[in-house]
């Protein structure tokens, strides 16, 4: 039984079904970096595209071929062609190893270039410097402190759309990967490190963030809203945080270390005022970043009951 | 003493609690009813199977032929068993995360802790108990046929590698019934997956079952590189080996140098979890980072040693069915080396996001972009293969042409990974969820399905049913696109992989057809049940008493089916690439020798099976602590290598060369009485395993 009669139209419709798919279904949800709001995801959905077409030039002739070679080239079809003994064409042969040489070549410079545009560590230029925001991953949410303001919340990363937004992050349990994919890609965060990330924000809104690294139950509760404002509505929202705030002290960050997402850290710390599923402070304890980097790397064994995220710790311990 | 501390003693942190199988009766829930529910599927396929051995009185056959033998190709079968058993294990496993995802927007029906395990057990599962035991099982049966020898180097060692493997393997199905699994994914990072975080079972039945099946595949790699290197049929150089065989020595090549790694690593954890070492902790210096770099060390040429052999089925399947030699064999060799060798100097993009300099991460992303190279070259070379070629539709050729087309999808998605920008983007997400099952399922599973069709007649004797093959190939190929296609969508739209939940209502549709997509793979593998059932109960129609049902072109089809345990009755002389089809075209496929000699064969040996049974006690006392059973296990694993090591084979059989004549020259009698099938006939009765000349004149 030969195949049914190839619709080459069909087979190339496959790639750009998925294309179309993409698209509509980031464009329609308006999420994803398909739906970009900040320069540095438009850049990576830019490159993503442009891989994409580079790449059909070796992808098409597959996809078209195959099914045509299948067809003509079938038991029983008189017609066609048999040369059983052919087995190299030294044309064909460079045409099949440098076709692909070549794009690599090309799709190489625009990586190399690419890669060192959007290095997560360098920071994006702009008329005013960027706003400066310690991360903290714990278990299931994000910490996010701000040394200039000395405020901090849970489940809302706040910052003004005219400044870029620098990030500095590690964590105080296992290892954690740090999102907001219409803005920026990810990066890692781990105990005793600390790694960067850089971003901004095309225009206002809401964007959904979150940690990719899988870390236990809790791990699809650790979402928040990264919220780019208009620089006054920033100010008034950070009057707010600091009016509202609970204080964070060693005591109180002890507690909140523990394993706990938003909403729950929202139920045991917040107040009244305070949005759905986000919780702020104020009256930061001071060096509360550093102090977590440094705690791991003092080259001293650290107890269980220390280590926030795990099953056996204890906030009393850690707060010592 | 008290009695606890006895008991502690005896059953170390073995307690009640631990029974899954109980579970369902003191804590029903949905999701425990699942947990006890597949506890309780392994309880009784495990007595359904003794009470079958029981019943049909097979257990001494079964320990005389299967369990004691050191026959290449019978351990070659027992190790596609064990892969065809995960692989049932692991596709149900992956349906029932598709269920839960489909229902995500709501919580779905599963415990966290559960899915969890389920994620790690079907990662853990696919590839180091279902693709490396059914690769290995099939370079087993079809190496040392088609490169002319009477069976591996190290036969003894073989079975000892099959021992090891399929201990891991019985640690991981014994998760299900005792205690849990790690919930740290396939790769098991730390420090989650360390003591402080998971102090449970969890991690251990992990690393013990990886170390174990770790050394299996070691010793795989060792036996296989010699044999190739050693036992090749006189006249045939490396440039006349059959392209299977080179992808066979290129991935025992890569094991070698592989696998150590993530033993290293995982023995690391093992220090770390067992002893307070800290290599990968929070505290004291430890860097998890390190556990990444040694692991991916293993883990990015381990998807090579996946891939590398079914390209060399894929390889066979377009030259036999095309009825034509292999295009581009020099370039397809070059392309097979250069991927194994490039295959070492790309982990580092599984973390382009660990925030490592631009320079590092562009490098890494260059030489990812490098391996697509040789990679086109293969597919473009099995399009030249069909090219003027007489393309039979069988089982085979159709998991070959859907391979083709979806696999440079899957290269397309790698190209964008490989860019670390984008990949900043798509890391972690269900996009390279995708990508990755886009390279396994067509790249390897098809690869391995299209290679079980092809070289069943060869040792069992007849065909596998073509109907019920179809229809388990069209089930696998269009559930494979329903179920992956659409995560590239939300995984392009953020949805982070091993999440049980999501908030996004625009996510929902996408894994509702991921789940239609699902439900097609179920039936896929339900067929492949089916029609091997139907197979065996229709065998008399589909005999192959030739022993070349498919017009063959290299030296394991000039074999009787099934393959006598000395495979050739005389090692042939090779003088072509394509030995068998040089023979056949020139009239001398099959002929008799002037004389025949007597042949030496290895005798039956235990240490396999003792490797089996101690290895699983071994890694269930270090488990549970019982560490009387681990010191146990240990010693009698050590007498017994070390006991084989000093007296040798004590069994070694010589077969007489009159027995080998009679056999020989009754089944060419046979033969010669067979009507020639023509290839219009290839998949119906008519096919006795003779193919006639398809093209004798048309030689030039």
């Amino acid at each position: 039984m030969p195949p049914p009669r190839p619709q080459p139209a069909m087979t190339a419709a496959i790639p750009l079904a998925m294309a179309i798919a993409l698209m509509a279904g980031s464009a329609q949800a308006g999420i994803g970096f398909l739906s970009p709001e900040g320069p540095v995801a438009a850049l990576q959905r830019e490159q993503f595209w442009r891989i994409i077409v580079i790449t059909m030039i070796v992808v098409v002739p597959v996809l078209l071929g195959v099914p045509l070679l299948a067809w003509r080239y079938r038991h029983g079809n008189a017609r066609a062609r048999y040369a059983p003994h052919w087995d190299l064409s030294r044309p064909l042969e460079w045409v099949m190893w440098l076709v692909p040489a070549g794009i690599v070549v090309v799709l190489g410079t625009f990586l190399w270039q690419d890669t060192h545009k959007l290095d997560p560590y360098r920071p994006i230029a702009g008329p005013t410097p960027p706003l400066q925001v310690q991360v903290v991953g714990l278990d299931w949410k994000w910490l996010f402190l701000y040394p200039e303001q000395g405020i901090a919340t849970v489940g809302e990363l706040a910052f003004p759309q005219d400044r870029a937004v620098s990030l500095e992050l590690t964590t105080d349990t296992v290892m954690q990967s740090f999102m907001i994919p219409q803005l920026v890609g990810q990066i890692y965060a781990m105990p005793g490190m600390r790694t960067k990330l850089n971003f901004a924000a095309d225009q206002t809104g809401d964007f959904a963030g979150f940690n990719t690294q899988y870390n236990g139950k809790g791990f699809h509760e650790q979402r928040f809203a990264a919220r780019a404002m208009e620089p006054a509505a920033f100010d008034a929202w950070v009057a707010e945080v600091k009016d509202q705030g609970v204080p964070l002290d060693a005591a109180t960050y002890a507690r909140l270390a523990g394993q706990s997402t938003p909403a729950e850290v929202r139920k045991g710390f917040g107040t009244a005022g305070m949005p759905e599923d986000v919780t702020y402070f104020s009256g930061i304890a001071p060096g509360l970043f550093d102090g977590v980097l440094g705690r791991y790397m003092s080259g001293r064994a650290l107890a269980d009951a220390a280590q926030p995220g795990a099953p056996d710790y204890h906030p009393q311990t850690s707060g010592e | 003493m008290t009695s606890q501390e006895l008991w502690s003693l005896a059953l170390g942190r073995l307690d009640v609690d631990a029974l899954d199988f109980l579970k369902a009766f003191y804590a029903p829930s949905e999701n425990d009813d699942i947990l006890s529910g597949a506890a309780w599927v392994v309880i009784l396929g495990a007595v359904t199977v003794v009470a079958l051995l029981t019943i049909f009185r097979a257990w001494r056959p079964l320990f005389r032929d299967w369990l004691t033998s050191v026959d290449h190709k019978k351990i070659g079968v027992m190790y596609i068993v064990l892969a065809m058993v995960m692989l049932v294990r692991g596709v149900l496993e992956g349906v029932v995360m598709r269920a839960q995802q489909a229902d995500g927007l709501t919580g779905g029906f599963l415990s966290a802790n559960h899915f969890g395990q389920l994620f790690s057990t079907h990662g853990t599962i696919m590839v180091l108990f279902m693709a490396m035991p059914f690769l290995t099982g099939l370079i087993n049966i079809v190496v040392p046929l088609q490169i002319g020898a009477r069976d591996v180097s190290f036969p003894m060692l073989n079975s000892v590698s099959l021992g090891f493997t399929t201990a891991g393997a019985a640690l991981i199905m014994i998760s299900l019934v005792i205690g849990e699994f790690s919930t740290g994914g396939w790769t098991a990072y730390p420090p989650y997956t360390g003591r402080v975080f998971q102090p449970g079972v969890g991690p251990d039945y992990w690393l013990w079952a990886v170390i174990l099946s770790g050394v299996g595949s070691t010793l795989t790699g060792i036996n296989f590189v010699v044999t190739i290197y050693k036992e090749r049929a006189p006249g045939m150089g490396f440039m006349q080996m059959p392209m299977f065989t080179w992808t066979a020595l290129c991935t025992a090549i890569m094991m070698i140098f592989a696998m150590p790694a993530v033993t290293v690593s995982s023995a690391m954890l093992v220090l770390d979890r067992y002893l307070g070492f800290h290599f990968f902790t929070n505290d004291l210096g430890g860097n998890m980072m390190n556990y990444a770099n040694i692991f991916w060390l293993f883990g990015h040429p381990e998807v090579y040693i996946l891939v590398l052999p079914a390209f060399g089925v894929y390889s066979e399947v377009a030259s036999t069915f095309s009825g034509k030699r292999l295009y581009g064999y020099g370039s397809l060799v070059a392309a097979t080396m250069v991927i194994a060798l490039l295959s070492f100097t790309v982990w580092l993009h599984h973390f382009f996001t660990m925030g490592q300099s631009a320079d590092v991460n562009a490098a890494f992303g260059i030489a990812t972009m490098l391996i697509g190279v040789p990679t086109g070259v293969k597919i473009y070379d099995w399009m030249a293969t069909l090219f003027r070629g007489r393309i039979r539709f069988t089982v085979p050729v159709i998991y070959l042409l859907a391979f083709m087309m979806l696999f440079v999808l899957g290269g397309l998605t790698g190209i964008l990974l490989a860019n670390p920008a984008v990949d900043f983007q798509v890391h972690n997400t269900l996009f390279l969820v995708a990508h990755f099952h886009n390279m396994l399922i067509p790249g390897v599973l098809f690869g391995l399905f299209a290679g079980y069709t092809y070289w069943f007649p060869k040792i069992f004797g007849f065909r596998l049913n073509e109907v019920w093959g179809r229809i388990a190939a069209f089930n696998w190929i269009a559930g494979f696109m329903l179920a992956f296609f659409p995560l590239y969508v939300v995984g392009a739209m953020g949805m982070t992989r091993r999440t049980m939940a999501y908030a996004e209502p625009a996510f929902q549709i996408w894994f509702h057809i991921a789940g239609v997509g699902a439900a097609l793979l179920t039936a896929g593998l339900a067929s492949l049940c089916v029609q091997l059932w139907v197979s065996i109960r229709n065998r008399e129609q589909t005999r192959d008493i030739g022993g070349d049902p498919w017009d063959g072109r290299t030296l394991e089809w000039a074999t009787p089916s099934p393959v006598p345990e000395y495979n050739f009755a005389v090692i042939p002389r090779v003088h072509s690439r394509e030995a068998f089809a040089s023979a056949k075209a020139a009239g001398a496929g099959y002929p008799e020798p002037a004389s025949y000699a007597d042949i030496d064969l290895p005798g039956p040996t235990w240490t396999g099976l003792v490797m089996a049974i101690f290895g699983t006690t071994l890694g269930f006392g270090l488990i549970w602590y019982m560490w009387w059973l681990a010191a146990l296990s240990f010693a009698v694993i050590a007498v017994t290598l070390i006991g084989r090591a000093i007296r040798g084979d004590r069994h070694p059989r010589v077969i007489p060369a009159a027995e080998v004549a009679a056999e020989h020259r009754a089944w060419l009698a046979r033969i010669r009485a067979l009507p020639a099938a023509p290839r219009t006939q290839e998949r119906s009765p008519a096919n006795r395993g003779m193919a006639a000349p398809e093209y004798r004149d048309l030689r030039p």
